[in-house]
């Protein structure tokens, strides 16, 4: 009798323990689709990039939640429609946010979320240096990296396995500046003679580099190329020589200051060339809105995204405004480039159907994303064997009435593009 | 030749404000031999003082040049006091850590202070042009020319015609025997901050109307103002002006007729040449 009853209890104890076994068995799997997804993400959140670096952070953090939660009205983003990531049973996305500031910095922390965070894959980090160097790191240990929106051209240079650009780089910007031109003159405006001022540090030089090799194999005349250093005290120099070579455009590469004087050199002295096409940076930020005025208007600049786009492109805006009302501001085209590049990781590491290195890698080189499920002004997301993204391209906005509106590709513009910019007297 | 004549007035109106921006650096050493470094530094906190009266108080460079300038005449007397008073009579090495260290003290504290982003100003006023010999100049630049020439003139003045401008002479050229007379060296000293950082504000006060501010806006004029003086003369009021005027002109010129990109490169190689014939500057006298 006792035997029987502690026999039974004993019955009772083990089936306990082989159901709760059974029921861990059934739960290993499901909390295996359930483990999060991590992603490195490697950007400069202190230090004189923090504002730029927690921008990012927001498009980011947003492109992340709209992965793992299901967006239909968002369609047909890459992965909105659906709650996680379908081909690994939902499994959601984690970021790892790391402090890349420096380039040495990087370099640690993209060794440090390698190393202990095990994550699986990289992003990140705005700055090309310091990209240069963490992708260093994720090249070495074999983890796959991918970068939104460094633009030295180099950086897809460098034989590297694991490393992947979404974002355009200096020379397709520069090549852009001719293929307006081109199709400018197709349009019957004369374009023949270019005019160059640039100031003389590392960003401005090798951009003159590719702007004066390109304009003379694409049969241009560069009548002027005026360096200097930049703060300039001045630039009445390097203006009179340019107005006295007539150039039909300016290509300029300066900061905001350069721009600032720029302008108000030129008005000083009546003359705007036919064309001022800047290389962004100073020409692009609010200050130099603020600063210039009304005088400021008519520039042209490349740029890699433009709020504009929405106009011909509707998924620009309904994007822009989960994002405005979540942060109260429109997203920039940093930060879309950003959103841009995380999309394509996710969507790459849904494709290779699993978080192991080889997988994601076969996930990344078999991208294929069209354009129409992108944010961006591209054709689609398809690599190169350098690991560039072969579609990536910006706009060209000019600056009318204060605002920046597209007006190149064509097909994507908002309003027609001024040129020749009228005159001083008839502003 | 009409290439040559823009040139000209666009380099001796920018040789203007160099000379604008340099007259306080040749003013202290003169008196007393002490090189400031941080010069430039204090007119880009006038440049500060100058955007947040107009954000604040609603001045135009005008209505704030009194404010700008007495801020600048105190904060000069107030740097004596407390710093450069106890380096007077030290090594040449201490006084140079002393006033670098200050440059790099005031750029950073307006970076804590102000963040680094650029401010500038648009005044209707001084947003047009005008012509000089047919060649149109910034209405702000040439305001900027004007208030330098002023400035020397009200500073010669001073010096020349005045008890206590004439007190100041004595305490530069021979600071024991106006001790001897009477003449309270130490406070003379103090003038001479309070009048040098005076006119680096109302240069900072001039130059916001077309220069936008930020904390490292310094670099821009730092070299130059340095070349201003040593080319100009040391010990003289109008060195600096010269100096300022002729780099000004040599820059424009040969800038604009040769290559932008060398001016700085034809503005030392004439400073060079200056030092080597005249190791005292254009104006400077043989023996000190």
């Amino acid at each position: 009798m006792q035997r029987h009853r502690v026999t039974r209890r004993g019955f009772l104890k083990l089936s306990g323990v082989a159901a709760l076994a059974a029921g861990g068995w059934r739960a290993g799997p499901a909390s295996a689709q359930a483990e999060e997804i991590k992603i490195g993400a490697l950007y400069p959140l202190t230090g004189s990039l923090a504002r730029v670096g927690a921008n990012m952070k927001k498009a980011v953090d947003l492109a992340v939640e709209i992965i793992n939660a299901p967006h239909p009205e968002l369609a047909p983003l890459t992965l909105a429609a659906s709650s996680g990531l379908p081909r690994l049973g939902g499994r959601r996305i984690r970021l790892v946010w790391a402090d890349a500031k420096d380039p040495a910095t990087a370099r640690a922390e993209a060794e440090r979320l390698i190393d202990e965070e095990k994550v699986v894959a990289l992003m990140g980090c705005y700055a090309s240096a310091f990209t240069a160097t963490a992708s260093l790191a994720a090249e070495t240990r074999g983890v796959p990296f991918v970068n939104p929106e460094s633009s030295s051209p180099t950086l897809t240079k460098r034989d590297f396995k694991w490393f992947f650009r979404t974002g355009p780089h200096d020379g397709i910007f520069t090549a852009m500046f001719y293929k307006m031109f081109a199709d400018l003159k197709t349009q019957g405006r004369r374009i023949g003679k270019i005019a160059i001022l640039s100031e003389n540090t590392e960003f401005g030089a090798s951009a003159t580099r590719v702007e004066e090799e390109m304009g003379k194999s694409e049969g241009y005349q560069l009548v002027a190329r005026e360096m200097y250093t930049s703060p300039p005290a001045s630039l009445d120099a390097e203006l009179t020589r340019i107005r006295a070579s007539a150039p039909d455009a300016l290509i300029a590469n300066g900061y905001l200051i350069d721009a600032v004087t720029t302008i108000r050199t030129l008005k000083t002295m009546g003359y705007f060339p036919p064309a001022l096409v800047a290389q962004d940076s100073g020409y692009v930020l609010p200050d130099y809105v603020k600063d210039t005025g009304k005088d400021g208007d008519y520039i042209i600049s490349r740029a890699s995204w433009a709020l504009g786009l929405g106009v011909r492109k509707p998924l620009v805006r309904k994007v822009n405004d989960v994002y405005r009302s979540r942060y109260n501001e429109d997203m920039d085209e940093t930060n879309a480039r950003s959103f841009t590049g995380l999309l394509a990781l996710a969507d790459a590491i849904n494709r290779g159907g699993g978080t192991g290195p080889t997988l994601i890698l076969q996930g990344l080189l078999t991208t294929n994303i069209p354009g129409g499920e992108t944010i961006m002004p591209w054709q689609g997301i398809k690599f190169d064997k350098d690991g560039q993204n072969m579609y990536a391209i910006g706009v060209m906005v000019q600056l009318l009435g204060g605002q920046y509106k597209v007006v190149w590709p064509f097909d994507l513009a908002e309003t027609a593009v001024v040129w020749p910019a009228p005159a001083w007297a008839n502003r | 030749m009409d290439l040559f004549l823009a040139a000209s007035v666009n380099g001796l109106i920018m040789g203007l404000v160099y000379a604008l921006v340099s007259l306080g650096l040749g003013l202290i050493w003169g008196v007393m031999d002490v090189v400031n470094f941080a010069h430039a530094e204090y007119m880009m906190l006038a440049m500060y003082a100058t955007f947040f009266a107009g954000g604040w108080l609603h001045l135009d460079p005008f209505g704030a040049l009194p404010l700008v300038a007495l801020l600048g005449f105190a904060a000069g007397v107030g740097t004596y006091v407390v710093l450069i008073r106890r380096i007077v009579g030290a090594s040449m090495v201490t006084q140079i850590f002393a006033t670098f260290g200050l440059l790099f003290f005031l750029r950073y504290l307006a970076f804590a202070v102000f963040g680094p982003d650029f401010r500038g100003i648009t005044w209707p006023l001084a947003g047009g042009s005008i012509e000089i010999a047919g060649v149109p100049v910034s209405t702000a630049k040439a305001l900027a020319a004007s208030a330098a020439l002023v400035t020397y003139a009200g500073l010669h003045m001073f010096l020349q015609y005045t008890k206590t401008g004439k007190a100041l002479q004595a305490a530069a050229q021979n600071p024991v025997a106006a001790l001897a007379l009477g003449i309270e060296v130490d406070r003379m000293y103090a003038l001479a901050w309070g009048l040098s950082i005076a006119t680096a504000a109302v240069a900072g006060n001039f130059l916001l109307p077309f220069y936008q501010v930020s904390p490292t806006v310094a670099d821009a004029f730092l070299l130059i103002t340095f070349a201003s003086v040593v080319l100009g003369g040391f010990g003289s009021l109008l060195g600096p002006l010269v100096g300022g005027v002729a780099i000004g002109l040599i820059e424009g010129i040969a800038g604009t007729l040769i290559s932008p990109t060398f001016k700085l490169f034809f503005v030392f190689a004439v400073f060079l040449l200056v030092l080597f014939l005249r190791p005292a500057g254009l104006l400077g006298a043989a023996q000190r």
